[in-house]
C-alpha cells in the first residue's frame, strides 16, 4: 500500500472518530475564521506573557507600588519616577559605565569579527574545522562561560593569570582581573569578545560572500593590486552587513546583565554597574518596584527605537 | 503658456498633489532615525546632565514618529 492511501484511510479515521457536535460547529466556519481559531491560541499566550506585563510595567511606573509590600496602598506619582530617573546622576554614571562597555566592545569585535571573516573566506586547507573552533564560544550559554571565565581570571589558579605571566614576565598573582577597578571593565570586555566575535565574523562573512566574482575580476583586469579591490570593492560593499552586526551587537549590549552579573555583579564599588544591573538593584534589593518600571520602561523605548533602525538597516541589505 | 507639473508617481492623473511629495517615507524615516539616535547619545553621553535629561523624551518621539511615518507611502 502507497503512502497516500495510507494517509486518505488515516484521514478518514480520523473525519470518522471526530464528535458530530464538534463537525456541527467547525462545518459551519469559514477559511478566515477557521485560521483565526488556529493562531489565537497562540495570540492569548502573546498577549498574556508580552502585552499584558508591559501595560501593567507601564501603569506601575506612575504608581508608588513595591512587590514586597502588595497589600500597601497604591498612590499614583505621574511622572515623578520618570524625572527622578532622568535627573539621577547615579543613573546617569550607569548609562555611561554601559555605553563605554558598549563602544569598546563594538569596536574590537567588528575589527576582529572582520578581520576572521576576511580569512576565513579564503579557501584553505582545514578552513571548515577553523570555522567550527571559531564559532564554538558562541553556542555556549552565557552563564557557563560567566562561570568558567571567573575559574580563568583567578589570581591564584587561573589560566589567564598565568598566559598574561608567561608574556609579560608578571607574577600571576600580582593582579586580579575582576577584583581591580582599572582591569574589570576590560575582564567583562574580553569575555564579551570571546563569546560574540564569531557572531559578527558569521554576518560579514555572509556579506563577504555576497559579492559577485566579477567585480574581483574585472578590477583584476584593470590591474587594481588587492590593496586597492579591499578599499574600493571589499569593505564598501561587506559595509551594509558590517553595519548590522554593530547595530545588533549595541543592542545586545545595551541591555547586557548575565555576564557582568555572574562575572563582577557591578562592582568592584561601581565601576561595572551597567544599566541593567542598577535596573536590578533597584528592582529587587531595594524593592522600588514603580521606580524600577520606570527605569525598565526607558530602556525599553531605548532598545526599541534602536531596534527600529535595526529593521530599517535589515530592509536595506535584503534589498541588495 | 502654462506648463503641467509633472505627475507624481501614485497620484492621480492631472492631481499633482503636492501633500504626498511632503509625506514621503524615506525622508521621514531618516528624521525618526536620526531622532532616535541622538536620543540615545544623550542619554550615553558624559559631558551634560541636561542633555540626559532630555534623552528619553528625544527617543521617545523619534521612536512614535518612527511608527507613524513607517506607514507612509514610499
Amino acid at each position: 500500500m502507497n503512502d497516500t492511501s495510507t494517509v486518505r484511510r488515516l484521514a478518514t479515521r480520523a473525519a470518522e472518530a471526530t464528535p458530530p457536535p464538534v463537525v456541527a460547529r467547525v462545518g459551519g466556519l469559514g477559511d478566515r475564521a477557521i485560521a483565526w481559531l488556529f493562531i489565537a491560541p497562540t495570540i492569548v499566550l502573546l498577549l498574556a506573557i508580552n502585552i499584558f506585563p508591559l501595560i501593567w510595567t507601564i501603569y506601575l511606573s506612575f504608581t508608588n507600588f513595591r512587590a514586597n509590600r502588595p497589600n500597601a496602598a497604591v498612590e499614583w506619582l505621574g511622572t515623578r519616577w520618570y524625572t527622578s530617573i532622568l535627573t539621577d546622576p547615579d543613573i546617569w554614571a550607569a548609562m555611561q559605565v554601559t555605553a563605554r562597555f558598549v563602544v569598546a566592545t563594538i569596536v574590537i569585535q567588528t575589527v576582529l569579527g572582520f578581520l576572521l571573516a576576511v580569512l576565513i573566506d579564503k579557501k584553505f586547507r582545514g578552513h571548515g574545522f577553523w570555522t567550527t573552533l571559531i564559532l564554538l564560544p558562541m553556542m555556549l550559554s552565557p552563564a557557563v562561560v560567566g562561570n568558567f571565565w571567573t575559574f580563568l581570571f583567578q589570581p591564584q589558579i587561573g589560566l589567564f593569570n598565568y598566559a598574561v605571566s608567561f608574556v609579560t614576565g608578571l607574577p600571576p598573582s600580582s593582579f586580579q582581573m575582576l577584583g581591580d577597578v582599572s582591569l574589570a571593565p576590560w575582564a567583562i570586555a574580553i569575555v564579551d569578545t570571546w563569546m560574540w566575535t564569531p557572531y559578527v565574523m558569521l554576518i560579514c562573512l555572509a556579506g563577504l560572500r555576497s559579492i559577485p566574482d566579477y567585480i574581483y575580476e574585472a578590477a583584476e583586469v584593470d590591474r587594481a593590486s588587492k590593496w586597492r579591490q579591499f578599499w574600493s570593492i571589499t569593505l564598501p560593499m561587506a559595509l551594509p552587513f558590517i553595519m548590522l552586526a554593530v547595530l545588533f551587537r549595541g543592542i545586545e549590549n545595551f541591555k547586557m546583565f548575565d555576564m557582568v552579573n555572574l562575572l563582577t555583579g557591578g562592582g568592584p564599588g561601581s565601576t561595572t554597574e551597567v544599566a541593567s544591573i542598577s535596573l536590578k538593584r533597584e528592582a529587587f534589593e531595594k524593592w522600588r518596584t514603580g521606580y524600577s518600571s520606570a527605569f525598565a520602561i526607558i530602556l525599553f523605548v531605548t532598545v526599541f527605537g534602536l531596534a527600529n533602525i535595526y529593521v530599517k538597516a535589515l530592509n536595506r541589505v535584503k534589498q541588495r | 503658456m502654462t506648463t503641467r507639473p509633472d505627475p507624481i508617481p501614485g497620484a492621480a492623473d492631472g492631481d499633482p498633489a503636492p501633500r504626498r511629495r511632503i509625506f514621503r517615507r524615506g525622508p521621514w524615516e531618516n528624521a525618526a532615525t536620526g531622532l532616535i539616535a541622538l536620543g540615545v547619545i544623550m542619554l550615553m553621553q558624559p559631558f551634560s546632565i541636561e542633555l540626559y535629561s532630555w534623552s528619553f523624551a528625544t527617543t521617545l518621539a523619534g521612536t512614535v514618529m518612527f511608527i507613524v511615518v513607517s506607514k507612509f507611502p514610499e
